[in-house]
Parts: C-alpha cells; structure tokens; sequence
C-alpha cells in the first residue's frame, strides 16, 4: 500500500434550503492511498457527488477537515485551492464537460496555459495525451464533431495535462452505451497501473466492483459500509474502518 | 500569458450569435462617425476655404455691412464702399495696393438658355496682375483679359467643362448673352476648387460698371499689405480710415476688415461646431455601444456559467477568468472600433473623391495614424471598461453551483 494521498476526516456538508437545512454529508471519514482504485458508490442523493466535490477542492466542507498530502486544504484560499484542481487533482465528469468553442486539443491544453506553461510545451504535451488515449487524428475537430466516447477519452487526456496525483472520475461512463463505457474504464484502468490514484463515482455496483479496489459505500449522507478487494472477491471491512474513525474521533 | 487570454476571447468570439455583434453598432457608428470626420476634416477646412476665396496670407478684404450679409459679399451693404474709398485705402502707408471689385449677379444667355449668375470685376494696369494673384487665376484656354478689352468676358471652368447649363460647353470666340448684350468669350479659367469663382463670368472693371450701372460704388476692396508680418497693423489702419470716412465710432462699425486669418477662423468656427455636433452623437453612440457591451457580458456570463465552472475545475484562479472576460468584452469593443475605423475611413476616402471632382482639387486623405490607433486603443478600453463588473461576476462563481449550468 502506498502513502496515505486524501483523508477525509468527519467532514460534513449542509447546505442552507430555504428555513431548513440539507444535510448532505454528515461525519464522513476516509482515505485514499497512492495508487489506489477507489469508488464511491451509493444511489441518487447519497451524497457522493458532493463528497467528490470536496475531495476534488470544488467546495469547502461546512465540517470536519480534508487532507491532501498531509496538507489540510480545508483551510486553503480560493487561489490555493485552484492550484490543487489544477495541478494535483484531474477531473472527468460523466458529461464530459469540454468547452463547445475550443477544439480538442485546445482543451487539452486549457490546463496547462492556467498553469503558465509555454504554447509549445501545452501543444507537445497535449499531442502526446491525445495519442495515448487513440485520438491523434481527432485533435483539430470541435467537441461537437466526435462522439461522446471520444469526447469521455478527451476529458480523461485534460484530466492528466498538468500529471496530477489523483484523478476523481465522476459517473464516467454515465452519458455511454456499455462498449464505450468498457472503452474509457480500460484507459482509467491503464492510468491507475501506470501507478495513478483513481477517485470514482458511480452508482453501478457491478462497474465498481469490476474496476475498483476499495468501494466506500455512502448512504443518506453517511458512510454505510466499505468493501475491499480480496482476489477476485470483495470483503466487508466496515467494522474495522468505523472502530479506525472512532479511535481517530477521540485522538 | 495576457496574449493567451486575448487568444482565447477571439476563439470565443467567434462563435458568438448575431445579438452580440449588434451591439457593437454603437460603438462601431460612434467611431465611424468619429473617424470620417476627422479623415475629412482637413479636406473639408480645404475645400470650404477654397469658397471663400482664402489663399494669399498677404491679402485684406473690405466690405461693407459684413462678411454674413445676403447675397454676393458686399453687395447687401447699404452704405455701400466707393471708388474714393479705395484710393484712400491705397494711399495708406502700410498698404501696397488696394483695388475695387464688383461682384454682380445677373442673366446669360447661351444656347438659346438664360441662367442667372456672378460677374466680377478686373481692374486695369498694375492691379489687374494683383486681381489674378487674389483670386488665383490662370487661362485653361483662350487667353486672359487684357487693358483696353470691351465686350469680352473670361469665363469660369465650369462653364467649359460641365457645360449642363447651357446645354453644350462655351468655348473662346462664342459669343453670350449678359444682361442682352453681346459679349465674346476669349478665355476659359483653369478650375481653382472656389464653385464660386469656376461658376463666374470675369469682365473688365469699366464695361461692368456700365452694364451693372453701379456709377462709384464697390462691392469689395482687395487690399495688399506691405508686410506679411504687419497684416494686424494694416487691419487696424483701415479700420482706423474707415470709421473716419463713414463717421462711425470704433465698435460701431457698419463694415468689415477680414484678414486670412480671421476669415479661417470664421471657417473654423463653422467646422469646429459641425465637429463638435458630430462628436457629441458619436459619444452618445458610444455610450449606448458601452451598454450594449455590459448588457451582453452580463447575458454571456450567464449564459456560460458551466464553462465557468470547468475552468475553475481545470485550475482557473478567480483572476483568471476574470481576465478572459475582460479581455473578450474588451475585444468586442476593439472589433467594433476596427470596423468602425474601416468603414469611417471608407467614408473619408468618398468624401475626398466626392469634393475633389466635386471641386475639381487636389485633396487627399487626412489619414492619421495617431487617431486611428487612439480609435483602436480607445475601443478596446471601452469594451474592457464595460466587461469589469460581468467579468468579476464570472470570476467569483461558485465552481459547484457553475458546473451545474
């Protein structure tokens, strides 16, 4: 097991809904090691996408403390936490999310011009992604003019412009048929034994548990069980991560 | 990196819709405006000078009544100059040479077609040379008038070459009609740029009088002065005889002294207003263009809050996306301005074309690359000025709620 790269502890999140409040995220607690293929899974409103977002440093936890590498980004600036989703963090969303009005390989290369690299170094590195995910010939064409598994692959090449630690993949496959879908799982695979940290929400259980190394299971807000890879199996291990978070609640 | 930014809003912009290029319509009519006036300016300061006769910087006029009076200058007045007025003018030691002229309308006939026009007088002798260097007269064809010429006239360009009046154009040796009597053209004027003097008839200074009857009296006298440097102090001397002779007291006069100078002025001040008018509308203009601007950053914001929210999930700091759209408002503005500069500087070029064959001169574009550059920068600065609140509004989106659209 590598080194310890995200740490959630009793991180909450509640948003403000008119005279109530919704609890979205309640005493979250978890990690991620280096190299690690983990899925966050759960139903519609179980809070993962929301504990994607605070582990992607999109959203600040109205609770509890996040770690990434050792550094509590909880307490970090706006233009701090810029930094972390530009440089250490990659994202795929399930739609894509690519700019209309760049072609591919301008957004590719997007996150390295915020990073102030130099116009050859983006183009040189954009090319090679594109290359690696199968699309060096798709790199002029606008994001309307390829398909959605094309455009999955793209997103998955920005995702690794700036060679981030972590890649949070939220829904990936959600928007493909199942062949597409298999398609960009076989490239987050690939990343992840390239020695990648993998982050993925999804709500399809058998996607998980084929792909994944570690499932947090979240329900209501909360975490309702872990399960662990073991061979081809895997095996609960809620009790001994709930028994690690209460020692870590009275440490 | 801020080329970067300028790279990207053009890529952006040019796949805006129709409703963001028209609200560049202010700002691209404001600097039209702004542009073909200022490429016409000197043009029509040239063109407008030319009418009123402003050549020689040594040469005087006075006229009775003012130079606004009705009809042709001098003739409204009515205690009109004489003959012994201008001996008098002459006669001052800091003037040269002062010599009368009669500017008179009346009917020719050509052609069997009648058209009411201007005569003006040519004196004899010595001043006859000066009355040619005033106007600046030249024989195109035929030859000038000399001493001693009765019934004969000089005729101006336009009677020659835009020969529509008369039907046909009049050439030396045919004879006209002037006030029914015969007169034999004997020479055609080269085209000086005054409509006024291309559209007259020149006769000597006796056979006018005699045929206009105007006994003593003179419409203008041309006055040169001894020193081109003493202009003032020759004004002042006339003014100073003037209001002797005619028994007025000094701001009370009932005649004027123009120098070039002062009737440039006059030129100026006609220019200046119709400039300043022009300029007002093409602020207004602009403004209206500015708001246009804000009204369509303020929609595009909205309309690309997901893109926003990408940027931000990219690794774009606040100031980043401030900066693209900042620089996106500040390019539709410069594109405008650009379009503005073409198409101002489209209407500069008619304009000279349209007075020089018009006209007949020679005038050439005002182009001036410090305006056009201000024009540019100056769009840019408007577009950029009008895209600071929406681009802050980009700026501080939430990336969360953003992503969501």
């Amino acid at each position: 097991m590598g080194k310890e790269v995200i740490r959630l502890r009793n991180v909450s999140k509640h948003y403000p809904m008119g005279d109530s409040i919704v609890k979205a995220l309640n005493h979250l607690e978890f990690k991620v090691f280096e190299g690690e293929f983990v899925a966050i899974m759960g139903p519609s409103g179980s809070g993962k996408s929301t504990a994607m977002n605070l582990v992607g440093s999109l959203d600040m936890p109205t609770y509890g403390t996040i770690y990434l590498d050792d550094e509590d980004i909880s307490e970090f600036a706006e233009s701090d936490l810029a930094q972390v989703r530009g440089k250490r963090i990659g994202f795929i969303f399930q739609s894509f999310n690519l700019i209309p009005n760049l072609t591919v390989k301008e957004n590719v290369m997007l996150p390295m011009m915020f990073q102030g690299t130099s116009v050859k170094d983006r183009d040189d590195r954009a090319r090679e992604l594109l290359r690696l995910v199968e699309l060096g010939d798709r790199m002029d064409h606008y994001p309307g003019e390829i398909s959605g598994g094309q455009m999955q692959r793209v997103a998955i090449a920005r995702s690794l412009a700036n060679d981030p630690e972590v890649i949070l993949a939220d829904e990936p496959t959600g928007n493909l048929d199942s062949k597409t879908g298999e398609n960009v799982m076989t490239f987050l695979e690939k990343l992840n034994r390239q020695g990648k940290t993998i982050i993925m929400v999804t709500h399809d259980a058998d996607l998980a548990e084929k792909h994944a190394d570690v499932i947090y299971w979240l329900l209501d807000g909360k975490l309702d069980k872990v399960t662990k890879r073991v061979g081809k199996r895997f095996v609960d291990v809620t009790k001994k991560k709930k028994k690690e978070a209460k020692s870590n609640g009275r440490k | 990196m801020k080329l970067d930014y300028l790279i990207l809003a053009l890529k952006n912009l040019r796949h805006r819709g129709i409703r963001s290029w028209l609200t560049l319509l202010g700002i691209f009519i404001g600097v039209t405006a702004v542009v073909s006036l200022m490429s016409l300016g000197a043009g029509l300061q040239a063109a407008v000078g030319a009418q009123f006769g402003i050549s020689s910087t040594q040469v005087l006029q006075v006229q009775a009544g003012g130079i606004n009076a009705l009809g042709a200058p001098g003739s409204g007045a009515v205690d009109k100059l004489t003959s012994d007025d201008v001996e008098a003018i002459g006669k001052l030691s800091s003037v040269e040479m002062a010599i009368p002229r009669i500017i008179s309308s009346g009917k020719m006939e050509f052609n069997d077609i009648v058209a009411f026009g201007m005569s003006i007088s040519v004196p004899d002798g010595e001043e006859r040379k000066f009355a040619y260097e005033v106007m600046e007269l030249d024989i195109e064809v035929g030859r000038m008038l000399k001493d001693g010429d009765v019934n004969k006239v000089m005729l101006g360009y336009n009677f020659w070459r835009n020969g529509d009046i008369y039907g046909e154009a009049i050439v030396p040796g045919k004879s006209v009609l002037i006030q029914d009597e015969k007169f034999v053209v004997v020479g055609i004027l080269e085209k000086t740029g005054s409509f006024i003097v291309d559209s007259t008839v020149m006769m000597n200074e006796a056979p006018l009088r005699d045929l206009m009857v105007y006994g003593d009296d003179v419409d203008i006298v041309a006055v040169k002065a001894r020193s081109e440097d003493e202009m003032e102090r020759t004004k002042e001397d006339i003014e100073k005889l003037m209001r002797k002779r005619r028994e007025v007291d000094e701001g009370e006069e009932d005649f004027e002294v123009s120098t070039p100078e002062a009737m440039m002025e006059t030129v100026n001040s006609i220019l200046g207003g119709v400039q300043a008018f022009i300029i007002i509308i093409a602020s207004i203009s602009i403004l209206v263009g500015a708001l246009g601007i804000v009204n369509t950053m303020t929609t595009s914001v909205l309309e690309r809050r997901k893109e926003i929210g990408i940027m931000k999930a990219i690794g774009a700091k606040n100031g980043q996306v401030f900066m693209q759209f900042f620089f996106e408002s500040g390019m539709l503005g410069f594109i405008g301005g650009l379009i503005g500069v073409i198409f101002g500087t489209l209407i500069g070029v008619a304009g000279i074309v349209g007075i020089n064959s018009f006209l007949g001169s020679e005038l050439s574009l005002g182009f001036d690359f410090v305006l056009i550059g201000g024009a540019l920068v100056g769009s840019f600065v408007i577009g950029a000025v009008a895209g600071i609140v929406p681009a802050m509004n980009a700026a501080k989106q939430n990336p969360v709620e953003a992503l969501r659209g």
